[in-house]
């Protein structure tokens, strides 16, 4: 009887959790299917040569999506390529360099890092790096793609670290004594054993980290300057941009609903999320071709 | 996290549900008036709503800002009384909220002159508007071309759902020829706030930006501008607006959902009339009489 109760019971409770789960797909099918139903107007109210040409001016119904896109793109790329060394060196820092206390103190820091809101980075941004950059890098303004990647880096860095140090900590320990036991030193077993064999957790911080970049608003909006240019220059990076993310929350509260404009700023909204499943795609590609998991541990 | 995204779906659904139109001003003991809309005119908007409670305490009225398209979208989807707008409603605006059943009705309720601005070191000290054209539309890229510094102009600009963006584009960049297809350089920088053009001209000595008088601060330097070669810099002040000599000046609008009735038409006469009036010169800008 009593046992019944309790089978009974486990199960009611396997259901919930399998609805719990279910229900989290089914919502992002949902959002989705609403993001579809919004967007595809875009894709027969607008030529396809206007939807990806190369001038966003919508009062003028120009809604070329191109300098969006590669303005997401070079903010977010500016971000890894500064966020990563910085993460993966503080990751290895408080694994395998750092005193006990010393992490003690730094791993929660870092967390509160995470906490700041992307607005107040922004101001901070807007008031105090654009100016700096300004000066330091003499250029016309301060208000660049470069500006935003240092904001966006900054936010992605608490992943970063957090992430790659669980990785770095799943590695054997096997692998750490049998490098210095052959007379490996502390640096090269770092650098030849561990951070191979964490490999793959590693490249899964970078994804979450580009996650992060590509999809962050408000502060990026706040100090990338805005200006829908295509970036052609090799110093493209240090010139304004305007991302995905900044002309959707810019323009979606001033459309009219159901108009052009309206579908474009939904297509551009499926698009950001068509970029991020690539770079989610290719990332795990890498993963999975990196062959046999050696250490690293994935997320979850 | 499913609840969160419930929620989500829910407020993204929200407006595309709720097209009656909600909020329309009914007589009764506290009555409510939706006011949102121009960016520019916002703190003009407060001002009277703020004065406008010891008139008629039992008025609420409810102010946002968010650019004049903004409030127009508004007044078309039904959600707000009273629409403010630095530029005139669009045919294809009007047509809109005539399919939904609203009639924007025009009301001028100050007037406005664009400010042109660049940082306190700038030595030059007025431009012509055909010159603001070449420099807005990217054909002049620095400032040696116009008596300036050897220095790279930065562009700046409110973003292009701001009427104030749109009246530029129109009246200079396009020097008022309807015809003409020039647009703002790609280079332009769109700032989301006028705030956003006042610090960087504080501080960037490339910089040149436009806003509307109410907003310019004494740490900016505002130019002089002439309508053609030749003829004399006139600085924007509530003067040379009122005897129509600067060239950049433009009127403020409130747009209502058909003739404005009860408390919506009491508080407009009030906003037209001489307290609402002097609010408006006493927030830099340009009052009717």
């Amino acid at each position: 009887m009593k046992q019944s109760r309790g089978g009974r019971r486990e199960a009611l409770i396997t259901v919930l959790i399998r609805a719990a789960g279910f229900s989290a797909i089914f919502f992002v099918a949902l959002i989705f299917l609403f993001l579809l139903k919004e967007g595809a107007p875009a894709f027969w109210e607008v030529s396809l040569g206007n939807l990806f040409g190369q001038r966003w001016y919508p009062n003028e119904d120009l809604f070329g999506t191109m300098p969006l896109i590669l303005g997401s793109l070079l903010v977010t790329a500016g971000s890894v390529v500064i966020a990563l060394p910085l993460g993966l060196a503080t990751a290895v820092f408080i694994r395998e360099l750092a005193p006990n206390w010393l992490r003690e103190i730094l791993k929660p820091l870092i967390e509160v890092l995470a906490g700041i809101p992307s607005v107040v980075l922004g101001f901070l941004g807007m008031v105090a790096v654009a100016p700096l950059m300004r000066e330091a890098l003499d250029i016309p303004t301060g208000l660049t793609a470069f500006t935003g990647s240092l904001m966006l880096a900054y936010m992605a860095l608490p992943t970063i670290i957090s992430v790659a140090e669980d990785a770095i900590d799943a590695v054997p320990k096997g692998y750490r004594d049998g490098a210095l036991a052959m007379g490996a030193t502390h640096w090269q077993t770092i650098w030849r054993v561990i951070l191979p064999a964490a490999r793959s957790g590693v490249i899964i911080a970078v994804m979450l980290g580009i996650g992060r970049a590509i999809g962050e608003t408000m502060a990026v909006m706040m100090v990338t300057g805005n200006a829908a240019r295509i970036p052609r220059e090799w110093y493209a990076l240090f010139l304004p941009a305007r991302t995905m993310t900044a002309t959707i929350a810019a323009e979606m509260g001033e459309v009219a609903q159901g108009s052009t404009h309206y579908h474009v700023l939904f297509a551009v909204g499926i698009l950001l999320f068509v970029v991020t499943f690539i770079i989610n795609a290719i990332a795990s590609a890498v993963v999975v071709k990196g062959g046999p998991r050696r250490g690293g541990r994935l997320m979850g | 996290m499913a609840l969160l995204l419930l929620l989500l779906l829910l407020v993204a659904c929200g407006p595309a549900v709720q097209e009656e139109g909600e909020g329309t001003a009914e007589p009764g003991l506290a009555t409510s008036i939706q006011n949102k809309g121009s960016d520019t005119l916002v703190n003009v908007a407060l001002a009277w709503a703020e004065a406008y409670q010891q008139v008629a305490p039992e008025v609420q009225v409810a102010v946002t800002g968010g650019g004049s398209g903004t409030g127009i979208a508004s007044l078309i989807n039904g959600t707000v009384d009273m629409a403010n707008a630095s530029r005139q409603i669009k045919g294809e605006e009007r047509a809109q909220a005539e399919a939904n059943g609203i009639e924007p009705v025009e009301h001028v309720v100050a007037g406005d002159a664009i400010a042109i601005v660049v940082h306190p070191s700038n030595p030059v000290q007025g431009l012509t508007i055909p010159q603001l054209s070449a420099i807005f539309s990217g054909e002049i890229t620095n400032w040696r071309d116009v008596g300036g510094e050897d220095r790279p102009i930065v562009l700046l600009s409110r973003e292009s759902n701001s009427g104030t963006h749109v009246f530029f584009l129109e009246q200079v960049v396009r020097q008022g020829d309807e015809d003409d297809g020039t647009l703002f350089s790609p280079d332009t920088l769109l700032m989301p706030s006028s705030e956003g053009i006042s610090a960087e001209v504080r501080d960037n000595p490339n910089a040149i930006g436009y806003d509307g008088l109410g907003y310019v601060t004494d740490d900016q330097k505002v130019l002089g501008v002439a309508p053609a070669v030749d003829e004399p810099y006139v600085m924007p002040t509530v003067e040379t607006v009122k005897d129509g000599s600067y060239p950049i000046a433009r009127g403020l609008y409130i747009y209502t959902a058909g003739e404005p009735q009860g408390a919506v038409a009491e508080y407009l006469n009030w906003i037209l009339g001489p307290e609402g009036q002097a609010i408006v010169l006493e927030l830099g800008f340009v009052p009717l009489q």
